[in-house]
């Protein structure tokens, strides 16, 4: 050990705390002027990190599992009261489907109709849900060797959910449409407008941008739009609701909060990169 | 480490061990209450990583500075960072500020009864909310809503009695470590 006086031993342990706020903006900076790096440091923690999380998964989804059938049991009588009546409704509605989809294959074939290719998806659990206060962002594990990319969009069962921006060997991370970050060209489906749905980091995005004279509705579906070329068209976003001081807002069909498992689907589109990634022209993983 | 006079015997190595476990504690808790922070349990609102780095940083700056020193701080605050996608540097310089406050106070402060060093700490929480809300609306060059500051001391203030009752036996371990 290096034997020092004690004033300069003093001297030194003053100087820390100062040293620790410099290092501080110096790494502000540095992650501001070269995202490459702080990308690569986030990526290297979450592939070192992912198999402990995907290990710990395992027995919160069995006690998770564990207090959601104890709660199914206390609301049995009401909840069978509630599907049936649903059940009702729904067969109605099958009936309905059945006969507009017949139709529709028949107005198709007369149109000689192209179809879309259906995107290949890759199936991930989410293993940790990254929030700070001013980021949202879910962690997936992945097996080695997965065909994930950065732009891939995100959806649980029920909807959109965001885009992957992050890629490991291990894990990837997916921007959550609730995000400050995350912008989503979107078509309001009953007047057919386009919008801009931007994330305020609260649980319901912003509607933006809509065209002058077509103001959304409360309790419209909206979609996603292939403007852009960023996300492919159709893809249920969530409905219209307005804010008590009247911004309209989109309350996602998705369950940001109770994300479990998600469909991360190739559509090949890469018109408008993630956030992260739109300072350079290519990631680095492609050029290599 | 502080040295006390007197002639005592040489520590045994598991003496030693002990007290270096003893001593690497709040660091360590800490780091891992940050990376169990992550686990999704379904609670919808605010974020748990900084609610729970921050009773630590702020009660270890107050009442035992030397085992949560400066760096260690700084480390922490990469660490939430990193896991969060925050901006890099955010989440360590508002830790930083809470340390060097809580450490310039800290002898006031550690007089002052567990209510009231409650609501110090709730005072510190919103101190690291505005340093964060300050430099990410910098960097991200956009006017950010201060919104999301509340549910964060809420849940702050929700969870700092459960921290502290665990850390006032660490705390009572670690003197009791360094006077044997």
């Amino acid at each position: 050990m290096i034997r020092l006086s004690i004033q300069t031993r003093q001297a030194l342990s003053r100087l820390v705390l100062p040293a620790a706020f410099v290092s501080a903006f110096v790494v502000m900076l540095l992650g501001k002027a070269d995202t490459v790096i702080a990308e690569g440091a986030r990526v290297a923690l979450a592939d070192a990190l992912a198999p402990a999380y995907a290990a710990l998964a395992e027995p919160i989804g069995t006690a998770g599992a564990a207090i959601r059938e104890v709660q199914a049991l206390w609301q049995m009588r009401s909840e069978n009261a509630r599907l049936r009546e649903e059940n009702e409704r729904l067969r109605r509605w099958h009936a309905t489907a059945l006969s507009l989809e017949a139709e529709n294959a028949r107005l198709k074939a007369q149109l000689a109709w192209v179809p879309e290719i259906a995107g290949q998806f890759t199936t991930a659990r989410v293993v940790a849900d990254q929030g700070g206060l001013y980021a949202r962002a879910a962690l997936l594990a992945l097996a080695p060797g997965h065909s994930v990319a950065k732009g891939q969009v995100a959806l649980d069962e029920r909807g959109i959910v965001g885009r992957v921006t992050e890629v490991g060997a291990r894990s990837a991370r997916v921007l959550l449409l609730t995000d400050l970050n995350a912008r989503v060209p979107v078509m309001l489906e009953r007047s057919g407008a386009r919008a801009l749905l931007v994330g305020t980091n609260a649980a319901r995005p912003r509607l933006q941008h809509w065209p002058e004279g077509t103001l959304p509705q409360e309790g419209e579906r909206v979609v996603t739009s292939a403007e852009a070329n960023a996300f492919p068209a159709g893809l249920p976003v969530g409905t219209v609701r307005f804010a008590p001081n009247g911004a309209a807002e989109v309350e996602l069909f998705a369950r940001l909060d109770r994300l479990e498992i998600v469909r991360l689907f190739d559509y090949g589109l890469r018109g408008v990169l993630p956030p992260e990634v739109t300072l350079r022209p290519a990631s680095p993983r492609e050029r290599r | 480490m502080a040295r006390v006079p007197g002639i005592r015997p040489r520590r045994t190595v598991w003496q030693r061990l002990d007290l270096v476990a003893r001593l690497a504690f709040p660091v360590v808790s800490a780091v891992l209450l940050v990376i169990a922070s992550d686990i999704p349990l379904g609670l919808p609102g605010a974020a748990l990583g900084p609610a729970l780095v921050l009773p630590c940083v702020a009660f270890w700056s107050v009442f035992r500075p030397v085992v949560m020193p400066a760096p260690a701080v700084f480390a922490l605050g990469l660490l939430l960072d990193l896991l969060s996608g925050a901006p890099l540097g955010v989440g360590s310089l508002g830790l930083l500020t809470v340390h060097a406050v809580a450490l310039r106070w800290r002898r006031q402060i550690a007089r002052q009864s567990f209510a009231r060093v409650w609501g110090i700490v709730l005072g510190l929480t919103l101190l690291y909310g505005a340093v964060v809300y300050l430099m990410t609306s910098l960097l991200r060059f956009a006017i950010l809503s201060p919104e999301p500051l509340l549910p964060q001391i809420a849940l702050t203030a929700a969870v700092y009695p459960a921290l502290a009752f665990g850390f006032i036996r660490a705390h009572r371990g670690i003197a009791q470590a360094m006077a044997e």
